[in-house]
């Protein structure tokens, strides 16, 4: 039995991680702003899992918060084995690419928001020697593209925020995983039609946590991506600048 | 949150009529009474997994929100085996959660891929209508969002009107958010079925008559191909959930589980050529000679409830301009000779269902508009081709004649008129409709081909 919490947990994807932590018996804690829906989802947890689920609120973008807030969580559970990053927006990306304020806000959640939570988590487990961080980034942080940059290089930012992560705690047993998804069938690509490799939540979920108990570095969900962001990596830019993507 | 709309075709399950609607699909409760603000021509009916067969879940150039995201478990009584859930919850859900703790369905149609929200809309029966009614009788209260933004409960007790208008008013007094049923304690995963065999619609009825009162479920398939002798000839499926000691001794340590089925699915629409009279006939003929009586047969809950949902998009059998199920119920009296007309009228003008299932039907369960009525009920499947709907226009006659009527979940074609005719309670749910939904926001392509809201002569 594991101790983790996941923050961001209203998203359909931050559910059903944590179906697939309550399955295997571990305890959880979810944390989000929509505390409505944070207990309905708490609930469904209990019912179907008979889990353990503790809630809070958390806002991603309060970064003074998140010292009390990681504190209260290893308070109420006792101690913690793991923190699932999940929490994310492309809320006001098209704001975004006209108005300061909006791009702060996608940076303020998708990057700063994560990396303030997950430094405090990281010096957490290295002291204890163990633990997992697994942080949900995305292909988009993969290459700048002008249809989301703004959201794109706050998550490309969070991939190298990870890496480092990795690189500084993989001495001290704590593991990072990088999770890379592809599109979800989720609000954010709802009504965009015939998207790519559209996976369901329930299925980017499960790979996800593979990834994540198979002690992965970083994984493309589907595994697909990886290839896919393999050939548009390899673009030259003098070419990809005039793309259409 | 951003407005989450998608321009689509879409079609019932029996894939006949098709209307471009636009979807909706929240994730967050609150996201409902938001999409209900929104400007559309056609206003909003809230859709599950699209079982109805026909134009129910339809709303051409008008809102569908998809309910099927919403799907959480909200308590759960073990003790007394109440559930109270989301709307977008499916069948499967329910059981795949609660059967392996003793708790099964009240009642259930023959899919488990459709949500309790649906099902309490179209005020669905099952196998054991005869003996507990419909599903409305096993729904403790309802939570309502109404096209004001205001959210109501309402049970027996607190609104019935409400709560009367809304078990069987087909998503249009308001969105459903929650359920609160009543689940049935059941010690395995399995059923004791008695087969009989019978050789003409008398043996059917009779068996029928007979037998029905000591089982909770009963079902008849029947062959409506054969003429003469063997008319109205079938299998009678007598059911009652099986007792740990009616297992094999292997099954004991593990009574809940059941073997797993491969799913099989039909990748194409079949040409249209492929349900003919000639195979049809072969078809019932192979059905009825495997299906000799037996007794004590024990059949997992899968293969007794939902032998179609195995064989996914089943519906594309049907070919490309898809099918429509006909099923009417017939009061008792004069049952015999109504039925008898029935399927002659159908054999006479060669629309030969693929399938035909019978069964009796008890009390209603006060639901409005509800469809159940003590009597014999028949569902019919043809697929579309020219001609059946004259055909079926005449086989509408012959229920308006009995007193009877046409199951809305299942319709697509009947007029205005044949529904006025037999939904002589219609009046009394005009009434709350006006009241919870004064302005018409909740409409559907089904509402307005019955003209549901004006009086029709």
């Amino acid at each position: 039995m594991r101790r983790v919490l996941i923050a961001g947990a209203t998203s359909p994807l931050a559910r059903y991680r944590a179906h697939e932590f309550a399955r295997l018996g571990d305890t959880l804690f979810l944390a989000a702003r929509d505390s409505d829906e944070l207990e309905r989802i708490a609930s469904d947890v209990r019912i179907r899992f008979g889990a353990t689920v503790h809630t809070g609120r958390f806002d991603a973008a309060a970064v003074e918060e998140h010292e009390a807030f990681l504190q209260d969580v290893i308070r109420t559970l006792g101690g913690l084995e793991g923190v699932v990053w999940v929490a994310g927006t492309m809320d006001g990306l098209a704001e975004a690419f006209r108005t300061p304020q909006a791009v702060k806000r996608l940076i303020d959640v998708n990057f700063t928001g994560a990396a303030s939570l997950l430094t405090l988590a990281a010096c957490y487990f290295e002291e204890q020697g163990e633990g997992f961080i697994a942080g949900i980034s995305s292909v988009a942080g993969d290459r700048g593209r002008g249809q989301n940059y703004p959201y794109g290089a706050a998550k490309g930012g969070f991939s190298l925020f990870l890496q480092g992560l990795r690189n500084r705690l993989s001495k001290r047993g704590v593991q990072v995983t990088t999770i890379k998804p592809g599109f979800i069938d989720t609000h954010m690509t709802w009504g965009r039609d015939k998207l790519p490799f559209l996976a369901s939540p329930q299925r980017v979920a499960r790979e996800s946590v593979q990834a994540i108990l198979g002690g992965k570095d970083i994984a493309y969900v589907p595994a697909i991506w990886w290839l896919v962001m393999l050939v548009i990596r390899a673009i030259p830019e003098s070419f990809f600048k005039r793309m259409n993507i | 949150m951003p407005d989450t709309l998608l321009q689509k075709e879409i079609t019932g399950w029996g894939r006949y009529p098709r209307a471009l609607c636009h979807l909706y699909r929240p994730e967050r409760v609150r996201e409902v009474a938001h999409t209900l603000r929104q400007e559309e021509p056609n206003g909003f009916l809230p859709r599950g997994l699209g079982r109805a067969y026909g134009d129910a879940a339809l709303n051409s150039e008008g809102g569908v929100i998809l309910m099927e995201r919403l799907d959480r478990f909200l308590a759960f009584d073990e003790t007394t085996g109440v559930v109270r859930c989301e709307a977008g919850v499916s069948l499967a859900d329910i059981i795949a959660t609660f059967l392996p703790r003793g708790w099964f369905l009240p009642v259930t149609p023959g899919t488990k891929f459709c949500t309790i929200g649906a099902c309490v809309a179209c005020d669905i029966h099952g196998k054991n209508h005869h003996h507990d009614g419909s599903i409305g009788n096993f729904v403790r209260a309802l939570t309502l969002l109404l096209s004001s933004g205001e959210i109501v409960r309402c049970s027996r007790e607190v609104n019935p009107d409400i709560f009367y208008a809304t078990v069987g008013g087909m998503g249009l007094t308001g969105i459903t958010l929650e359920v609160e049923l009543q689940l049935r304690r059941v010690d395995t995963a399995w059923i004791t079925v008695d087969y009989v065999r019978t050789r003409d619609l008398d043996e059917t009825l009779r068996t029928f008559h007979e037998r029905d009162e000591h089982y909770l479920y009963s079902v008849a398939w029947l062959d409506c191909v054969a003429q003469g002798k063997g008319f109205g000839r079938g299998v009678l499926m007598f059911g009652k959930h099986a007792q740990i000691d009616h297992l094999p001794a292997a099954r004991r340590q593990n009574p809940f589980t059941i073997p797993r089925k491969r799913e099989k699915t039909v990748p194409v629409d079949l040409p249209e050529f492929a349900l003919n009279p000639l195979s049809l006939k072969a078809f019932n003929g192979v059905y009825y000679t495997t299906h000799p009586s037996r007794e004590g047969v024990l059949v997992d809950y899968n293969t007794y409830f939902y032998p179609l949902d195995s064989i996914l998009q089943w519906n594309r059998a049907y070919g490309k301009r898809g099918f429509v199920q006909w099923q009417c119920v017939l009061p008792y009296e004069k049952g015999i000779e109504n039925l008898t007309r029935i399927l002659e009228t159908a054999q006479r003008r060669r629309a030969f269902p693929f399938l035909s299932v019978l069964k009796r039907m008890g009390e209603s369960s006060g639901g409005i508009l509800s469809f159940p009525m003590p009597g014999y009920t028949i569902a019919l499947d043809f697929p579309v081709r020219n001609g059946l709907f004259e055909v079926l226009d005449e086989l509408d006659k012959i229920v308006i004649e009995a007193g009877g009527r046409l199951y809305l979940a299942k319709d697509a074609r009947m007029s205005a008129e044949t529904f006025h005719a037999t939904y002589p309670q219609l009046p009394r749910w005009q009434a709350v409709k006006a009241q919870v939904d004064p302005k018409g926001l909740l409409q559907s392509d089904m509402e307005r081909r019955l003209r549901l809201m004006e009086a029709v002569k």
